[in-house]
């Protein structure tokens, strides 16, 4: 336990756990890794598709491709959100054309995020499908988006916070729940 | 370090940290005009004005294809056909553009301050694109970018700026920017176009091009400013370009990884040979590539945040 109202939800073998079987999930509905693409929406979802990668790796001992998409400059909210957000990259070298795409997020919640990333993904080209898999869905949806692959379905207030850290030392991943924290959306 | 400024007047009190931040931004910008569909909805169905009431190819179709490429509606105006011509005054003229509600202004004039003067009488952004002798912070901002792509630092090379520094606004703005992200810097020109006062700006002046030039990592001309001269700054154009104009033989004495620059448009054979400009080390061409992206950095950053809702 951490602070007061503080609440974790998954700990780092749990994580890893969770993740594999999402990977399971991920190879049984596609047949396979031919064809699949990762792409991690950043921040969050960077360091989750790289595991999903290995874990590929590790199982059909294919190499997928890897790539990240910002979703910034798709926003619904640009001037609407106090200061300019800082722009991230978006790294995708590779064709998307026809391509299963994997979205990875750490938390879906009003699925704004995911309009936005599927919008520039399509401005990248024509996948064949785009599916998405997140680690933690708690709910609140405000756009009709759901996940093929969800980690955890976690009931969440408005008014709390779910955080997926990664401790870049350890290499630990923790899944916190927080209370009364002011709502910053996505 | 969140972005809170409403207006780009000048670089003059640009922090190192913003400048960093419009590095940043022109990054992800570049990425983008690296697609197949170089273009992103960010700023649509907002509108960016173009107001030139001097000539300008570069900056304004830079500043056109940097709104363009975020979805912004941009509409030219330029001085002449306009009503400027029928005696409106600028403000008048900039009233009647803002009731039409654009989100920015991106605007050049020959007087210097007009876009600080407009920037108190009107609610939009305004991004000055070259104020008289003053600023043009978007050309330095891209000649930043353009040497740290090529140099990938800029903090301690040496930087000559060589020509007309007296009349030149992108000089100015230079030497702010450069300055501040801590480039050695060295001012040369006839002692008529290099004002004493410069010295101040912590930069080295000197009026011999050999010195100036001398291991230099970067060799930035400036066009000799001939419409702003009202009165006679050297004895002819031969004579400027024998002492001042940038030949194989004095860009040579520049380390052998340096590069030429030039903010254009270029007169070959004044401020430098013809082979020079073309050259395999002239990043002139980079530095309008480097435009469009820089300039829909600052776009993007102007038309969000927290100043939009007051």
């Amino acid at each position: 336990m951490g602070r007061t109202g503080e609440k974790i939800i998954l700990d780092g073998k749990g994580v890893e756990r969770v993740l594999t079987r999402l990977t399971h999930e991920i190879l049984e509905k596609n047949r396979g890794a031919s064809d699949i693409v990762l792409v991690g929406v950043a921040l969050g979802g960077v360091p989750l598709s790289g595991v999903i990668r290995q874990n590929i790796k590790n199982i059909e001992g294919i190499e997928v491709p890897v790539g990240v998409v910002d979703i910034t400059l798709y926003r619904d909210d640009l001037g609407k959100v106090g200061h300019q957000a800082r722009l991230k990259r978006t790294e995708i070298p590779f064709s998307v054309d026809d391509k299963r795409v994997v979205l990875v997020d750490d938390v879906l919640y009003t699925g704004r995020t995911i309009r936005a990333a599927m919008d520039a993904l399509i401005d990248l080209g024509r996948p064949k499908n785009i599916q998405l898999a997140v680690l933690v869905d708690r709910g609140h949806r405000e756009l009709p988006i759901r996940a093929d692959y969800v980690g955890r379905n976690i009931p969440t207030a408005q008014s709390e916070e779910v955080e997926v850290c990664l401790d870049e030392k350890t290499e630990t991943w923790r899944v916190v729940l927080r209370e009364g924290a002011p709502d910053k959306g996505e | 370090m969140d972005w809170k400024r409403k207006h780009i007047l000048g670089l003059s009190d640009f922090l190192p940290d913003e400048i960093e931040f419009v590095m940043d931004t022109s990054r992800s910008m570049e990425e983008v005009l690296s697609r197949d569909i170089k273009k992103v909805p960010t700023l649509r169905g907002k509108m960016v004005v173009n107001l030139f009431f001097e000539p300008s190819t570069r900056t304004r179709t830079s500043f056109e294809i940097a709104g363009k490429r975020l979805s912004a509606d941009v509409v030219n105006f330029s001085s002449s056909g306009s009503s400027q011509s029928k005696g409106e005054t600028l403000l008048d003229t900039a009233r009647n553009i803002e009731a039409m509600k654009p989100c920015i202004l991106v605007m050049r004039h020959n007087a210097s301050g007009a876009a600080r003067f407009l920037s108190r009488h009107l609610s939009c952004s305004i991004i000055n694109a070259g104020d008289g002798l003053n600023e043009h912070p978007s050309q330095a901002l891209l000649d930043l970018y353009t040497i740290l792509k090529v140099k990938g630092k800029v903090a301690g090379l040496k930087v000559a700026i060589i020509g007309d520094i007296l009349h030149s606004r992108v000089a100015r703005s230079n030497i702010h920017c450069l300055g501040k992200m801590g480039a050695n810097l060295w001012l040369c020109g006839p002692a008529t176009l290099l004002p004493r006062e410069m010295a101040r700006t912590g930069a080295t002046l000197t009026n011999d091009i050999r010195e100036a030039v001398k291991n230099a990592d970067v060799v930035m001309t400036l066009r000799v400013q001939s419409e702003r001269q009202k009165a006679t700054f050297f004895p002819s154009i031969r004579e400027y370009f024998r002492m001042y104009g940038l030949s194989n033989n004095i860009f040579s004495l520049a380390k052998d990884d340096a590069i030429l620059m030039h903010p254009g448009p270029i007169n070959r054979g004044v401020e430098v040979t013809n082979d020079l400009a073309d050259c395999g080390r002239s990043v002139i061409l980079n530095q309008v590539e480097s435009g469009v992206a820089v300039r829909m950095a600052l776009l993007y950053l102007m038309a969000g945040g927290a100043h939009v809702a007051d």
